[in-house]
Formats: structure tokens, C-alpha cells, sequence
């Protein structure tokens, strides 16, 4: 008979170690499903896994892409954070992250062809600001309407992406385009390109080599975060509202500002981080530049433990899976979903896995605890 | 111009499987549980009811594929937030994003493939009869069982002894511990019939609305029909109102993008979702009211202590 016996204060050591526990785990797991659709799985789990690192084939490609892909899932992630943590659930990032590539875009669009130096970061504050707005729907709604926040958040996504579909096909469509659907290049014109601040430089492992300021903003980001949670009165009081919502109330916390605070920072950090996207690695707006960040994010929040520091080893290992994921399907035909179901599996475990933080396990039947 | 009984048909074809899958969902949420992984449990209904009916030819196999595909989803859920108690809210997402990928991967290779048409329950002759005959006679099956499973989860849930345990579960989890029902049991039980209900939802959906398998289908269904459990505070027949509501906007902004009226598509597209969260802030507004009919212990994790 085993017995769940409940910690009076969750273990640290378990939730350190759980995360690390959660990936091997989904690597077996994985490489169960992986032997099912006829693959090696050894071989699928080292293609993901080590191959786009440390192999001499593709190391030199795949390094780069790293940094590019854990960029926007840590600047989504840390944003998410600051509302899961205050048990704010915004869970529509991907809206906010479209919206705020578009108003960028459009911003940015707007003053073709000037080159101006001003242009990039006004587009970097419209995309803050759009994303920010587009967070504020919930936001309000939830105060003002006592509205689910996840519901509106969540069905908001597929507003936002009805809107992206207009906008790539009509008002943000390249003129020169032949009547193609998507707007202009973005990253090949000067003013409204993304930056590579160490192109070219070769410097640390070729892991920056592709690195635009967007994966600066991430770690920028990852930085104030950590500032916040661990020294500044508002972190202490998201965790407050978080765990013991009645007694932030008394401390004179008001919910209300505590909703728009976390969705604002969440849906700002969504937007930029698609701005960072539309204007760098993705180029242009097209019906579906967006490819599933802002719900990516959500696995990265929570295999970080909600924690900066993890957060940013949850965003590399993510992006680890994105490109091993397209190298597999590459070379060993493994098929593209099976990534994103391999990340569902992570998500599992570590959930299942939170109840050895949570609960001591005991053997045998006891006495009374 | 626009047919109303055409678009009547059409509504009742289209709020069909969010029909069925709030249904299911309004069940787990009285039992005291917040699954959020509808659209998962849906999208996985859809691909398994595809697959089966490709492969066996049997409309009927196909649907208990699409059922068990939904409540195998459930399994996960219940097994996570009831025995490992886990966080309901975060389980959900991760039932959606896994069985979004899972479903992508099983239908690899299934879009366009033939399935067989799903014959008519009621004779072709009542079909013809004016008005009606096509507005209520001439539905699927699914359908209809979409329609009885109201009034039986309405009868069950307010008037029998089985009911009566799983609001006491819902309302109050200590209590109903205490007066010897068993909670954990309880849930994972309705949180099985919750999967299933979505999963049937789900194979209506790819064998007889769409008739194919497209990955991503669901296109936010299993979000709506979460929204609608809201929306009709908790009680069976409200449900019935706003999927006929999201149904209706639904199939007349489809016939409005063929017509010449000059509205932007992407409104039109995004009408439904809009609507949706339009009634939700109607519906929640009045914060008594929405407290009142609320499960008491939704979303709040059992754990017996001694």
C-alpha cells in the first residue's frame, strides 16, 4: 500500500530535480514512441539531442539556430511566469505575440523606403505596445466582467490570427509582390531589419552567430525577472496573490493591478518577441509565420518551475527539440508532429512528477500521520 | 440570398460536437474538476474515428474509436490531477498541446482519405416533408443522441441518487469524504465520460461535418464548448441555447463570405470567438450570480488526509 503523506513546505530538492527527471523520462517515453513509428530510437533521441550541438555535420548549422529559437520562447516564458505565479492565467501569448509582430510590421512598413536608424525601435515599441493592448482585452474584461481569463485569452488567438490572415492577403501585402499573400520583406531591408550585433564575429562556439537583438531582449529579460522575484517588493507580491490570495488583499494588494500588471508584462514580452520574429528570423508576415511560440512558451514556463533561471534552460532545451526535431525529420523521416507530441509528453511528466514535491511517499500502512 | 432552413441545418449540424463536448465537460465541472483539455480530448476523437472508419468501414466502430480515443485522453488527465494530484489548470494545457501533436502524428497520412458515408437514422421519405422534414428529421444519429444526452444528464444530474453524489463531490469534496462517497472514484469517472463525450464530439466532426481529416480541425471547439459550460451556468438546457447560438453564428458567417454583402473576412472568421467571449463577460458579469452556480470546489485538488 503506498500512502501520499502531504510536505509542509514542498522539497526543494525534488523540485530542482524533477525537471532533470521529467526530461529523461520523456526521452524513454519518447523513444517508445519513436520505436513505434519504426525509427531506432537511440538513434532519433541522439539526432535530436546531440547531433544539432556537437556532431561535425551539422554543429556548424544547427548552433546558431539554437539561440534563435530559444530567444522568443524565454522572452514569452518569463512574461507567463510573472501571471502563473500570481495564478493569472494567460494562456493566449501566440494572439499577443501576432499582434505585436503586426503592429511592428505595420509600423515599421509605414515609413518604406526610408532607412532611417529611428524606424527598428519604433517598431520594437509598437510591438510592445500591441501585444500589450491585445493582453489588455482579458485583462479588463476580467476586472471589469469577472470573465475567465483563460477562455478570453485562449479565443482571442484565433482573433488575432483571422486579423494576421487579413493582413498578410490585404492591408499589409507587398505592393511588389505580384499578388502573393505576405507583406515585404522586413529582414532585407535596412531600417526595419532585426540586427545581428556579432555577425560575422565567430566568437563563442558560433552559438550567437545568428543571434538578433531579440535573444539580447531575452536575456535581458531573463535578468530583470530574477531582480524582481528575488529583490523587489512586487515579485514577493505576485507570489503572494499567487499562494494566498486573501492575505495579499489585507496587505493592501490590489487584485485588480496585479491582473493588469502580469497580463500587460506577459502580453508586452509576447508582442515584442513575435516583433522580434516578423522582422528577423521569419522576414515578413504571412498567413502563418507564427508557428506555435506563445503555446510552446507555456511548457517552457512550467519546466522551468517558473523560475528565471530555469525558464532559460527550459527555452535551450525547448529549441533543442525544435531543431534536433527538424534534423530527425530530415534525416530519418521522423515525422514533424511527433515533436510537438514528444513536448506534450515533458509537460506530463513534470506535472506528474510535482506530487514528490508536494507529498512524501510512504510505504506500508502507517499510523496515523 | 440566404436559405434560412438550409441555414437552420446547418446550425444544428455545427453546434453538434460543441454540444456534445460541453455536455461531458459540464459533468466533470459539477463533479468538482476544471478539465481544460477539451480541444485535446476532441482533436483526438477526430483522428481516431477518422482512422477507424478508413480502415473498418464501420461508421459504428468509428465512433466508439473516436469515444475511447477522447476518454484515453481522459485517462491521462485523471490520473494526473486525481492520483498525483496535480495542478488541473496546467494538466489541461498540457492534455491540448499533447493531443494536438499526438493527433498530427496518428493522422499522418489520413488527410483525404476515403471514409464511408454515415447513413441517416430516419427513412429518406420524412426527409421531404416541407420545413420540417429537413430541419428535424433529416440530422444524423449523433445528433440525436447529442439532443437526448441533455435531457438525460440533466435528468440524472437533478434527479437521481447518482447525481445527487456527484454535486455533493463538486460542492463539497471534505464532506462528501466524510459521509463515506468516494471522491477520487467519483471524478475519474466523470472525468471518463467528460473524454468521451468530447471524443464523440470530435469524430462528428471529421466523419460527418467536414468528412476528412485536417490536423488541427478542432479549430478551437473544445475552447468554445468550455466557454458554453459558463455560459449556461451549469445547466444542461442553457448549454443546448449557446451551441445553437455559436452554431448559428457560425454557419451564417460561412454564408455571408459567399455572398456580395461587403463585410471583411477576417471579422467574419473571428465572429464566432468574438461572440463567444461577448456572452461569456454577459454571463459573468453579475459576480453573485456566477459565484452561485459555480461548483464550489471546482478546480480544487482532493487529497484525503489520515
Amino acid at each position: 500500500m503506498i500512502r501520499l503523506e502531504k510536505r509542509p513546505t514542498p522539497s526543494r530538492a525534488w523540485a530542482l530535480s524533477t525537471p532533470i527527471i521529467a526530461v529523461i523520462l520523456t526521452m524513454i517515453a519518447g523513444g517508445l514512441m519513436f520505436a513505434a513509428l519504426g525509427k531506432d530510437p537511440f538513434e532519433v533521441i541522439r539526432v535530436i539531442f546531440w547531433d544539432p550541438l556537437f556532431s561535425e555535420r551539422f554543429a556548424a548549422f544547427s548552433r546558431p539556430q539554437l539561440l534563435v529559437k530559444a530567444g522568443p520562447l524565454i522572452l514569452i516564458a518569463i512574461g507567463l511566469s510573472l501571471g502563473f505565479r500570481a495564478g493569472i492565467w494567460n494562456i493566449g501569448a501566440e494572439g499577443q505575440y501576432i499582434i505585436g509582430a503586426l503592429c511592428g510590421a505595420a509600423f515599421g512598413l509605414s515609413f518604406y523606403p526610408s532607412e532611417s536608424p529611428l524606424i527598428f525601435p519604433g517598431m520594437v515599441i509598437a510591438g510592445l505596445l500591441g501585444g500589450t493592448l491585445w493582453a489588455m482585452i482579458p485583462a479588463l474584461l476580467k476586472i471589469k466582467a469577472n470573465t475567465n481569463e483563460i477562455l478570453v485569452s485562449l479565443l482571442l488567438v484565433y482573433v488575432a490570427e483571422a486579423i494576421l490572415a487579413s493582413a498578410a492577403t490585404s492591408w499589409l501585402r507587398n505592393p511588389d509582390g505580384q499578388g502573393f499573400p505576405g507583406s515585404r520583406n522586413l529582414s532585407r531591408h535596412a531600417g526595419t531589419e532585426n540586427p545581428i550585433p556579432l555577425e560575422g564575429l565567430d566568437v563563442l562556439g558560433g552559438f550567437f552567430d545568428l543571434a538578433h537583438v531579440g535573444i539580447f531582449a531575452a536575456m535581458a529579460a531573463v535578468i530583470a525577472a530574477y531582480v524582481l522575484f528575488q529583490k523587489h517588493l512586487l515579485g514577493y507580491q505576485i507570489k503572494l496573490a499567487g499562494q494566498a490570495p486573501r492575505a495579499a488583499k489585507f496587505s493592501g494588494v490590489s487584485p485588480a493591478l496585479m491582473v493588469v500588471l502580469c497580463l500587460g508584462v506577459s502580453g508586452a514580452l509576447a508582442g515584442v518577441a513575435g516583433l522580434f520574429e516578423v522582422s528577423g528570423p521569419a522576414g515578413q508576415i504571412t498567413i502563418d509565420f507564427n508557428v506555435g511560440y506563445g503555446f510552446t512558451a507555456i511548457i517552457v514556463a512550467f519546466l522551468g518551475r517558473l523560475h528565471p533561471v530555469g525558464i532559460l534552460f527550459a527555452g535551450l532545451l525547448m529549441a533543442l527539440t525544435y531543431i534536433g526535431g527538424e534534423l530527425a525529420q530530415l534525416l530519418l523521416q521522423v515525422p514533424g508532429p511527433a515533436i510537438q507530441a514528444f513536448q506534450g509528453m515533458l509537460l506530463f511528466f513534470l506535472l506528474a512528477l510535482d506530487v514528490l514535491s508536494n507529498y512524501r511517499v510512504r510505504f506500508g500502512r502507517g499510523g496515523a500521520a | 440570398m440566404i436559405d434560412p432552413i438550409t441555414l437552420i441545418v446547418a446550425l444544428v449540424t455545427i453546434s453538434t460536437p460543441v454540444l456534445l463536448a460541453a455536455l461531458g465537460e459540464l459533468v466533470v465541472e459539477k463533479s468538482g474538476v476544471l478539465n481544460l483539455g477539451v480541444e485535446g480530448m476532441m482533436i483526438m476523437g477526430a483522428v481516431c474515428g477518422f482512422i477507424v472508419a478508413n480502415q473498418t468501414g464501420s461508421p459504428t466502430l468509428a465512433f466508439i474509436a473516436g469515444m475511447a480515443g477522447g476518454a484515453a485522453m481522459a485517462a491521462i488527465f485523471a490520473v494526473l490531477t486525481q492520483f498525483l494530484m496535480s495542478n488541473q489548470v496546467a494538466t489541461g494545457l498540457a492534455l491540448t498541446l499533447f493531443g494536438l501533436g499526438l493527433a498530427a502524428l496518428l493522422g499522418v497520412g489520413y488527410e483525404g482519405q476515403p471514409i464511408p458515408d454515415v447513413a441517416k437514422p430516419l427513412p429518406e421519405a420524412l426527409r421531404t416533408i416541407p420545413i420540417i422534414g429537413p430541419i428535424a428529421l433529416g440530422h444524423d444519429l449523433v445528433t440525436y443522441i447529442a439532443i437526448a444526452a441533455i435531457f438525460a444528464v440533466w435528468y440524472v444530474l437533478k434527479h437521481t441518487r447518482t447525481g445527487l453524489i456527484i454535486r455533493a463531490v463538486g460542492e463539497n469534496h471534505d464532506a462528501a469524504h466524510a459521509l463515506g462517497y468516494k471522491v477520487i472514484r467519483i471524478r475519474c469517472m466523470a472525468i471518463l465520460f467528460g473524454g468521451a463525450m468530447a471524443g464523440l464530439g470530435g469524430a462528428f466532426l471529421s466523419l460527418i461535418y467536414v468528412e476528412n481529416w485536417v490536423q488541427g480541425m478542432t479549430a478551437g471547439a473544445g475552447w468554445i464548448a468550455l466557454a458554453l459550460v459558463v455560459f449556461a451556468a451549469w445547466k444542461p438546457g442553457r448549454v443546448l441555447f449557446g451551441a445553437w447560438l455559436f452554431g448559428g453564428i457560425a454557419a451564417l458567417q460561412l454564408r455571408l463570405q459567399t455572398t456580395e454583402i461587403n463585410v471583411p473576412v477576417a471579422l467574419l472568421d473571428a465572429s464566432p470567438y468574438l461572440v463567444t467571449i461577448f456572452v461569456l463577460v454577459l454571463m459573468s458579469s453579475d459576480r453573485a450570480k456566477a459565484a452561485l452556480n459555480a461548483p464550489a470546489a471546482l478546480g480544487k485538488t482532493f487529497h484525503a488526509s489520515g
